[in-house]
């Protein structure tokens, strides 16, 4: 097995391991290799790496805090536990850490036209807003359901000038919204850039996206060094997609005691049939541009999931995260709908920060985590997004329960 | 048997473009699946190409997509869909092609999935999810002798076509549009330019046009850039529209075509 430190993934097709691959129609092929071309040329450019820290550091506000979580530490008894607050990115999510990157490769392949997809409708109005920001037209493909459970994000979208298309085949969540996506691609792939929402699709996107977000795990242990002057003994995140993930963990890969968790929805529980466990349950298949791990039913058609959350209720995942699932580098678990809720509230209450319901479900994971433990070690959570989006959600399943 | 090359080599020669009717397995019913397919084949189409429904097709635009949909919810499973072939070949001598997502056929097992099309009596298999550069990759040195047949489109480069060339077998599937599978009054000029010239590119296959052809002008404007002509969603459309179970107005339709295909 290579070492950590020589972790170099993709390979040049595009591959990480077995996982990964551009699993798409033709058309769409030449489109994929010039995205991938101009990418690495750009990355390169002190220029391109300039004016995306400059948009990060006075438009989305970074680098954001990492904040030690003293009450919910002295909660547990155990390690010390610290947040890292990408809720408090600009528009409430890490998901502009990759549209603003995004913006700026539509800029320089000279893209008129964006179009995305979304679940929770974080990505969307991530992407609505650089379209603002830079005078783009943006189309926004989400399922029915999800623009009924996100009705708050659906009308920022709209505010922000964007187009929003409820995509009403299939389970018409986020599966549904990309599938449509990829079919608005192949018909205007001359002038449109397709921004994905997550590391997930064919290659590019997945480097692209994960190379996007790993500011988050970069200015953590920047951060954790200043404060501690030590490296996290956990890093906590939750994985739909798993961008938010794979942005914390990557800057630690070749840190071998960094121990990395990702937290998977469970939904009504594994046992029923109702979940997004796509790593703890699936088996690798292809789908969406990658080969990757998969919740597959009969006949390797994709599974009908169900999380609580609409930003990880999506039957496949990052190929990047297959492969560190089948590397052991990362460990991934997964906990309920129920769970996810109580964290909400467990977090809400001793910290006076409302996660998004995605985010929760890694909070989720501190009754698993924590009693194995110790006091000089340290966890850090990615606090992927704030969860005012999801307050319907929330008054649904939880109100009466709080008085 | 002859192999669907020579097949379709032989119908050109009769001064005839090859007509290839796309048709998604168990739609619309399962029970009538193998009869519809033989009547359209009787009708005057020179082949059949076979879709397995796959839940998330997104190289299908709206027609295609719900016609899958609809098949899936019959129940329409691989075992049947070899069941089909292998009886539709029975009762009529002309090419049947199978076309599928990748993963339906993964999860499957692609050495048996291939045997089990060979012993079908299928003629070929189409993986719109697979392109030339997973190829290899996907099929693993897998060997069998039932022609893999590639796609070409509007954005692939000529390096591309030649090496699409290379490695297909059976025919090329040229796709006429950049967009995805749905039927398009007309096909315009900077599409058949294209063409055109993917069809000088292509030395060692013949050539199939698909995507957006669904009118008796396309068949008639296109002619000179190809050796044959796929049509799907407007037939499915019209099976669609059809009540009668004898599917008349389908039929009638492909008879013109058919005819459109002639010298």
């Amino acid at each position: 097995m290579q070492p950590l430190s020589a972790y170099k993934w993709p390979d040049a097709q595009g591959k990480f391991g077995d996982y990964g691959g551009k699993y798409i129609p033709e058309t769409l092929v030449s489109a994929l290799e010039h995205l991938d071309t101009v990418y690495n040329q750009l990355k390169q450019q002190p220029s391109f790496q300039n004016e995306l820290q400059d948009l990060q550091n006075n438009y989305n506000g970074r680098p954001t805090p990492l904040s030690f979580a003293s009450r919910l530490t002295e909660y547990y008894g155990k390690a010390k536990i610290y947040l890292k607050r990408e809720d408090l990115c600009h528009t409430g999510a890490h998901k502009l850490n990759n549209t603003l990157g995004q913006i700026l490769l539509a800029k320089h392949t000279g893209k008129k036209r964006i179009i995305a997809e979304t679940g929770a409708g974080q990505h969307g109005v991530a992407t609505a807003t650089v379209c603002a920001k830079f005078g783009l037209q943006c189309v926004v493909y989400m399922g029915k359901l999800d623009t009924q459970r996100q009705q708050m994000n659906v009308f920022r979208m709209k505010m922000l000038g964007a187009e929003v298309r409820p995509v009403s085949s299939g389970m018409q969540t986020l599966k549904d919204a990309t599938n449509e996506a990829i079919r608005d691609w192949v018909a205007n792939v001359d002038d449109t850039h397709y921004i994905i929402g997550s590391v997930v699709g064919p290659h590019p996107y997945p480097a692209i996206v994960r190379d996007f977000q790993s500011i988050i795990g970069r200015e953590t242990r920047q951060q954790i060094r200043q404060i501690e002057n030590a490296f996290p003994d956990y890093l906590l995140a939750c994985v739909g997609g798993g961008s938010n993930a794979i942005g914390m963990f990557y800057p630690f890969m070749a840190d071998e005691s960094v121990n990395m968790v990702g937290v998977e929805a469970a939904g009504q529980g594994i046992e029923s049939q109702k979940h997004c466990a796509t790593l703890s349950m699936g088996t690798p298949g292809i789908f969406q541009g990658m080969r990757t791990y998969l919740l597959q039913a009969a006949e390797g058609q994709i599974a009908e999931v169900h999380s609580i959350s609409a930003g990880l209720d999506y039957p496949g995942v990052g190929p990047e995260h297959s492969f560190l699932k089948d590397r052991k580098r990362v460990t991934y678990r997964s906990v309920s709908d129920e769970e996810a809720l109580q964290a909400s509230v467990l977090l809400a209450q001793n910290e006076g920060i409302l996660p998004a319901l995605e985010t929760a479900h890694a909070v989720a994971y501190l009754p698993y985590l924590m009693p194995s433990t110790t006091r000089e070690q340290i966890v850090i959570i990615n606090i992927s997004g704030r969860g005012d989006k999801d307050l319907n959600t929330l008054i649904k399943n939880l109100d009466g329960s709080l008085l | 048997m002859m192999d669907i090359a020579h097949r379709i080599e032989q119908i050109n020669r009769h001064d005839r473009h090859v007509l290839s009717i796309f048709l998604t397995a168990g739609f619309p019913t399962n029970r009538n699946f193998i009869q519809l397919a033989v009547d359209i084949l009787q009708a005057g189409a020179d082949m059949l190409e076979i879709g397995i429904p796959f839940s998330d097709p997104v190289a299908d635009g709206p027609v295609i997509q719900q016609s899958s949909q609809a098949a899936l919810q019959n129940g329409v499973g691989l075992k049947e869909i070899f069941n089909y072939t292998k009886a539709i070949k029975q009762k009529v001598d002309k090419p049947v092609v199978l076309m599928g997502y990748a993963n339906p056929l993964l999860h499957y097992g692609l050495k048996t999935f291939l045997d089990h099309a060979q012993q079908s009596g299928a003629d070929g298999l189409i993986v719109p999810d697979v392109p030339y550069d997973e190829y290899h990759n996907f099929w693993n040195g897998q060997t069998t002798a039932l022609p893999r047949i590639l796609l070409t489109t509007p954005t692939s480069s000529p390096d591309r076509i030649k090496a699409i060339d290379e490695t297909s077998q059976g025919f090329i599937y040229c796709v006429s549009v950049t967009g995805t599978t749905g039927d398009r009054n007309r096909i315009n000029e900077k599409d058949v330019k294209v063409l055109s010239n993917t069809f000088r590119l292509i030395q060692n296959n013949k050539m199939l046009v698909g995507f957006g052809i669904s009118n008796e002008q396309t068949i008639h404007q296109l002619k000179p850039h190809c050796d044959g002509f796929i049509v799907g969603s407007a037939v499915i459309r019209r099976l669609m529209d059809d009540n009668d179970c004898n599917s008349r107005n389908t039929l009638a339709y492909i008879g013109k075509l058919s005819k459109a295909c002639n010298k």
